[in-house]
């Protein structure tokens, strides 16, 4: 029986903002399945928070709701909507949650909606630890002998039943959140009280330890006939012990005989039929290494960001499969789109080896325990495809781009012997460095097999790399003319740059000595089938192989830079933009080439572009590319920073940049040729100069008078960007942050406490379309990225917008911006300052886009191909503004990362974002805020640690709230403050002063609301980390910034007056 | 290791090494997909005549153990792959692939684009071919690939069938003569898991002998090449339909289809590897199975034959399995023992005992 007919209306929850377990794979599952939906002639109602997702796109669904995902709002939406059916198993474990929630309430009988494809006894059977645990003994599938406690004292009692190390994991959380090893009675107490919080049941399951043995994925599919096939199995290199999200993981399967495939394979189909899952599932197994023994460490009844790796790995439309299960087709009903000949019932053979390495957030947060373990810590993650595992390894290396393009890496030598054999023990970000580092010692692979416990397979292929390291090295001074050793270093992964650092060359002749000997690439196609059936995807990787099967068309084509693997600051908003750039040269009549490789995101589906190449995001790699393709241009503006820092030396090697040029791009970044235009253009920036010494930092800093802000020149992004109040402070950071040098110079800049604006304009170098205006919340210092912005600006003057406007319009036409452009201002004593211009897609191009309607890409596009935008029918200047307010909130990842101060400063923390949508600025603000996750309490106690500078301006707030019912704790000092303004309120002890103090409060959950504002500088300030880290950790929402509280009072004070939050769809804004 | 050359009669010529027995090796060349599994199909007696090419690219990852043979030698005439492992690792490991190769005197190829070895065998079909070591012109290499032997023609199923009667599970319930045509060990191991007595015989056995064992049952294995070539014992089976129940495998599939009067022919490029979708007409469910044949039966034959078509290929529509009309007796075209491959099939042996009831 094929689709049903009673299903005409169907709702699609997704899955928020990007956090940490929760990243961009939902994007591509919700996309994939919204298309699959559109396509079988369903109304697709959509709901999500996030709006840098393609699936929030109007075009995506027939009703997209950018609204907060909770019971609430989503109850409000249906009722709204009324759709036939719902599909909760598409948007992550948000979704799930919700789905379980939505079903206690009865709603779903109510408005007869159905949920579609799993049942919810299902999802309820997989994700409530007890049951889940009685069916596998039912059906006789090994499962760790656990036991559920909902106390510490129970804990205690388990754990010492059970012998330690224990693994504690909170019930019913996403991405480990609040799990751990415990190793003794006292871990095992902080970390069980971490877990109670995380659980939506307030269980944590405690289980004995199998550390050390090899973690197997299996991707499994199920449809209503009860066929099953598995998409994919994999292997992690990391052994159990680490979070499957932070392993490195191998597909398909590389140690298992087919008997253990085999046993694996029918547990999981086993396990999918007795849970009755529709669609897709996630089983993840622990093996023995010695013996057949395993246990089934974890089933995710829905699609899963491991779901999302496997259907890259393989071709597999896992999402999109899923859709079509839950609207009643069976699996050999769905057609396999790769071959389009075959079916989707079959089970995906690869004849190539796929890696994936996750991309952690360590670089932004130096501070942070880079320790991996149970709880996830990565934003992201890379894959790579290759025909050997060496070279799967080494593309995957350099995709991660952390400035590693192989393992002959200086830092890691530096290290002593016992430095290494304590890296190789604990498990972080680095380990494969270390183990590398190690093997290049002569250390055999089974000493280091005995230290980390990784399987000999994977070390003997890291050998081999060092190997041919030492070969390179020995035969440097001829290198010319080894071509079979240098055909070897192609053949398993060896960049030009990493062939180059050994042989100590430069890459330019490494690539001439390659040339000479004709050593280039072929691509080869990924086809579900090994090559058995003809397949006309252009999905392609490449390999020093024989054949080339990327044979090139004739028609003329465009090349888009994707933005790789997501991290802070560069987020799937970039994702958004090289998907759209490629639809708008479809539509153009240009075959697109999208090269990016990022698994979890849009952009990679072989749907997309015309063409896709999973590939590095280097110049050799693109390169390859362009020498297989000749596209007439390339893009570098919609992927990030990453493909701006392709644009100068793709265009030194010939390549036409298309859009804003070269020249104008190095113009916005280098210091000098910027000030140099802006006085020319007679716009205003802080003063600031830069400094190739302490003395003359200080010098600049005398000169033009503290706070300044500081950072290296040579680092972009905010990285290591700090504000200083005084001349001990700028010491301590020339001494420690950074250090400077003639080469390495910093720039010293006027901080100036004003607002910040921010305006994304698309140009074609005459006509510049400003879509609108962005104001921010919090004050200037306060990195973009993480600040609450407003569309419309709520506090600026006609006169400043104009300003604004003008200055953009001058810039964009100054740097001959062909494209997009962002511009950041600040706003200061009336008058309104540059501080910064980037020649590249932003990320609040994706909801600019959305809330202002302007379809700015593609608008970019076509002014990057040369279309003239006034032709389009557009003209200069601010597009009217819309009567409706946008506010973004910055949503972080602060439980998931031990030791991160959650203070905010010039440096991005956040990992994504939500967007409240309404008639009102304040209760768009409430939107997103709850959006964001915080649960912004209507009553209860606030705990107030004000700065001494704050004191004034925040007692204001404090009493107000104390007029709203709240009661009031404050430390000493602020309690004074508000004891002057005649509030009375109750006196917290310091930490250290005796009990109780803020944290025990905190702790005991006497505290809904924690006001704590940053003393003056940057020195440590140990009670206020503890007291923001604290509240983090139990998900208590801290405010930090005096802004922000100001505006969270507006809303409360609203809500007091009985005002009605309303739920509407985009399509009902543009109307 | 040395130099080897992989020619095919249409003029391909792959240069790759040598990591087998150090000899030359002349068949059809074939290639299959399975990702695991290539102990099971190095000792799969049904690749007797075929130069198997794996197109997951690195192989003998987990090496050779002591329990997965699936006979008591590797059958294949050669063996090609992109890479095979050097230091495998697998806590059952006896020996590496290498090293296995060399003992049982198979050659073996690796470092050849075996993805675009595949797309010529999809492209043109399976064909004939040699892996060499001999320093000739491109033209007498291609010359020799013309003259290796096909699969047609030859009674490859005597070469690979046992030569005497071997019983295992002699207390067991049911009796089962399986007839070797080339049978792997989990077909037996498969009988003997669900209480029958096996009593193996060489396939030119005569129908009066196998009933001469009282059987509950009989079986027609797996076996290599053309089954044209193996119609003696089409004509065994014809003497047994409806004297005792039967349940052919592959070519025991193939065999009982002429034995009833249908066709076979040969597939371009056959059907080899685990990941085959096969539909139970009876219940509309769809199996991976694990499949190894280069020939089928014509589903046209069967329409005025007293044959129901039972199962079907649901990638190419192939004739995957029938059923008697009249007697009990059925046969699959894949491999309901898996070894390697899905386990899905495993009712089909339930069904046998069924039968034997």
């Amino acid at each position: 029986m094929p689709k049903r007919e009673d299903i005409n209306k169907v709702m699609v929850i997704g899955s928020g903002p990007i956090i940490i377990g929760q990243a961009a794979e939902f994007d591509y599952s919700g996309s994939q399945a919204c298309r699959a939906l559109k396509e079988e002639g369903l109304e697709v109602v959509l709901v999500n928070s996030n709006p840098a997702t393609i699936m929030t796109d109007e075009n995506m669904a027939d009703r997209v709701y950018i609204e907060p995902l909770t019971v609430e709002s989503i109850i409000e939406i249906l009722k709204k909507e009324n759709p036939d059916g719902l599909i909760p198993t598409l948007g992550g474990q948000i979704a799930l949650n919700l789905a379980i929630d939505l079903a206690e309430t009865n709603i779903l009988e109510d408005l007869n909606v159905e949920l579609l494809g799993t049942p919810i006894e299902t999802i309820e059977k997989a994700e409530d630890r007890n049951t889940f645990k009685k069916l596998m003994n039912e059906i006789g599938e090994p499962i760790l002998d656990s036991k559920i406690a909902e106390n510490i004292d129970q804990a205690a009692e388990i754990a010492a039943g059970i012998g330690y190390p224990v693994i504690v994991r909170p019930a019913y959380t996403m991405g480990g959140t609040g799990g751990g090893v415990a190793d003794n009675l006292e871990e095992l107490k902080e970390i069980t009280a971490r877990g109670f919080k995380h659980s939506l049941i307030g269980q944590v399951l405690i289980e004995k330890s199998i550390k050390g043995w090899k973690e197997i994925e299996y991707e499994v599919m199920r449809d209503k006939n009860d066929n099953c096939i598995v998409v994919c199995n994999m292997e992690n290199f990391d052994p159990v012990g680490v979070h499957t999200g932070d392993s490195i993981v191998v597909a398909p399967s590389q140690t298992l005989t087919d008997k253990e495939y085999q046993m694996f394979r029918s547990s999981a189909l086993k396990i999918i039929r007795a849970l009755g899952i529709e669609g897709g599932c996630n089983v993840q197994y622990a093996l023995d290494p010695e013996s057949f023994q395993y246990y089934i460490i974890e089933v995710n009844p829905r699609v899963s960001r491991s779901s999302a790796l496997a259907s890259k790995a393989t071709g597999y439309p896992i999402a999109k499969v899923s859709a079509r299960i839950a609207l009643g087709y069976s699996l050999d009903e769905i057609e396999n789109a790769i071959t389009g000949k075959t079916t989707a019932c079959f089970e995906p053979a690869l004849d190539y080896v796929v890696f994936k390495i996750p991309r952690w957030p360590f670089d932004k947060f130096h501070y942070a325990d880079r320790d991996l373990g149970t709880q996830m810590k990565a934003t992201g993650e890379v894959m790579a495809i290759e025909r050997n595992l060496e070279a799967s390894m080494l593309k995957a290396v350099r995709s991660l781009e952390i400035g590693r393009y192989g393992f002959y890496l200086e830092e890691f030598r530096k290290m002593t012997d016992s430095e290494i054999r304590e890296a190789l023990f604990k498990a972080d970000d680095n380990r494969l460095f270390v183990i590398a580092e190690a093997l290049r010692r002569g250390w055999s692979v089974d000493k280091v097999h005995q230290i980390t416990e990784i399987s000999t397979f994977f070390l003997h292929k890291l050998n081999n790399i060092i190997n041919l390291e030492y070969k390179l090295d020995a035969n440097k001074n001829k290198i010319e003319s080894e071509r079979e050793l240098l055909k070897r270093a192609k053949e398993i992964g060896f960049s030009d740059s990493e062939i180059a650092l050994i042989t100590e060359k430069s890459e330019e002749e490494i690539k001439a000595i390659r040339d000479q000997l004709n050593l280039k690439p072929v691509y080869k196609m990924v086809d579900t089938c090994a090559a058995e059936f003809e397949a006309e995807t252009p999905y392609y990787y490449s390999s020093y192989e024989k054949v080339n099967e990327a044979e090139p068309t004739e028609k003329k084509k465009v090349m888009v830079i994707g933005s790789g693997p997501i991290r802070i600051g560069q987020g799937i908003e970039f994702d958004y933009c090289s998907v759209h750039s490629a639809w708008t040269l479809n539509e153009e009549g240009y075959e697109s080439i999208i090269v990016n490789n990022n698994p979890e995101t849009v952009s990679t589906d072989f749907d997309t572009s015309d063409r896709l190449y999973f590939e590095p995001l280097t110049k050799e790699d693109i390169m390859h590319i362009i020498d297989n393709e000749k596209p007439e241009g390339v893009i570098c503006q919609f992927g990030g920073q990453t493909a701006v820092n392709l644009a100068e030396p793709l265009a030194e090697a010939g390549v036409e940049i298309l859009g804003t040029s070269v020249d104008s791009i190095d113009l916005a970044e280098d210091r000098d040729r910027f000030i140099g235009l802006l006085n020319e253009l007679d716009i205003p920036v802080p003063a600031g100069e830069v400094a190739a010494s302490l003395t003359e930092a200080e010098k600049i800093a005398a000169e033009i008078g503290y706070p300044v802000l500081v950072r290296p020149s040579y680092v972009l992004g905010g990285r290591a960007m700090e504000v200083v109040y005084n001349a001990k402070e700028l010491e301590e950071y020339m001494k420690n942050a950074v250090k400077v040098s003639p080469d390495r110079p910093v720039l010293v800049d006027k901080y100036l406490t004003g607002t910040e604006i921010e305006i994304d304009a698309i140009s074609d170098g005459e006509t510049v379309i400003v879509p609108g205006i962005m104001e921010h919340v919090e004050r200037a210092g306060v990195h973009s990225g993480d600040s609450i912005a407003v569309y419309p600006p709520h506090r600026l003057t006609e006169n400043l917008k104009e300003k604004a406007v003008e200055y953009t319009e001058k810039i964009s036409r100054a740097l001959n911006v062909k494209g997009v452009v962002n511009i950041q201002y600040v706003v200061s004593e009336g008058k309104i300052y540059v501080i910064e211009v980037n020649p590249r897609s932003s990320r609040t191009i994706p909801y600019l886009s959305k809330v202002t309607g302007v379809p700015m890409v593609d608008l970019a596009t076509k002014a990057l191909l040369g279309k003239k935008l006034k032709d389009l029918g557009w003209e200069s200047g601010l597009v009217p503004e819309k009567s409706h307010f946008a506010v973004k909130v910055p949503v972080f990842s602060f439980s998931k990362l031990t030791q991160v101060d959650t203070n905010l400063g010039p440096e991005m923390k956040s990992t994504g974002e939500v967007l409240g949508l309404a008639d009102s600025y304040e209760k768009a603000l409430y939107k997103g805020l709850i959006g964001a996750g915080l649960e912004i309490p209507r009553q209860g106690t606030i705990l107030a640690t004000i700065a001494d500078k704050d004191k004034d301006e925040a007692v204001e707030y404090i009493k107000d709230f104390a007029e709203l019912g709240f009661k009031i704790a404050a430390t000493e000092g602020t309690a004074a403050a508000l004891n002057e303004k005649g509030l009375k309120v109750e006196i917290v002890k310091k930490l250290g002063d005796g009990s109780p103090d803020s944290l025990e409060l905190i702790s005991d959950d006497q505290i809904d609301l924690v006001i704590n504002t940053l003393t003056k500088g940057k020195i440590p300030e140990r009670d206020g980390f503890k007291i923001r880290r604290s509240a983090v950790e139990m998900g208590i929402p801290c405010l930090t910034s005096l802004d922000t509280t100001r505006a969270m009072l507006k809303v409360l004070k609203e809500i007091e007056h009985g005002e009605r939050i309303e739920y509407k769809a985009l399509q009902d804004y543009q109307k | 290791m040395k130099k080897a050359k992989l020619v095919l009669e249409e003029g391909s010529i792959f240069a790759g090494k040598l990591f087998g027995a150090e000899k030359d090796s002349a068949g059809e060349i074939v290639f299959n997909t399975s990702m695991t599994g290539y102990q099971e199909i190095l000792t799969d007696p049904s690749y007797k005549g075929e130069i198997v090419c794996m197109t997951y690219p690195l192989i003998g990852n987990y090496g050779i153990n002591e329990d997965d043979f699936e006979s008591f030698k590797s059958h294949v005439n050669g063996f090609i792959v992109r890479e095979f492992a050097e230091e495998p690792e697998n806590w059952r490991l006896q020996k590496r692939l290498e090293k296995y190769l060399k003992e049982n005197g198979i050659t073996a190829i690796s470092g050849i684009d075996t993805r675009a070895l595949t797309k010529i065998l999809r492209r043109q079909g399976t064909m004939r071919g040699i892996i060499t070591t001999e320093n000739l012109s491109n033209d007498k290499l291609i010359a020799k690939a013309k003259k290796a032997p096909g699969l047609s023609g030859r009674d490859l199923v005597s070469m690979v069938s046992r030569k005497t009667v071997e019983k295992f599970g002699t207390q067991n319930k049911y009796r089962v003569v399986l007839v070797d045509c080339g049978a792997k060990n989990n077909i037996k191991d498969s009988l003997l898991e669900r209480n029958c007595e096996v009593i193996i015989v060489p396939a030119s056995t005569t129908a009066q002998k196998i009933l001469n064992y009282k059987p509950d049952g009989v079986m027609f294995s797996n076996g290599p090449g053309d089954p044209e070539d193996a119609d003696y014992v089409s004509e065994t089976i014809k003497e047994l339909l409806g004297e005792v129940p039967i349940f052919g495998i592959c070519l025991g599939h193939q065999l009982l289809g002429r034995a009833c009067g249908a066709e076979t022919y040969k597939l371009k490029f056959g059907h080899r590897g685990a990941n085959h979708p096969v539909k139970d007409l009876s219940g509309n469910r769809v199996y991976i199975t694990s499949q190894n044949h280069g020939f089928a039966i014509k589903e046209e034959s069967l329409a005025e034959l007293d044959l129901e078509l039972t199962h079907i290929n649901v990638n190419d529509g192939t004739v995957e399995g029938f059923k008697h009309q009249k007697y009990p007796a059925f046969s699959v075209q894949y491999h309901p023992e898996a070894s390697p491959g899905p386990e899905d099939s495993h009712y089909l042996f339930d069904q046998f005992v069924e039968m034997m009831r």
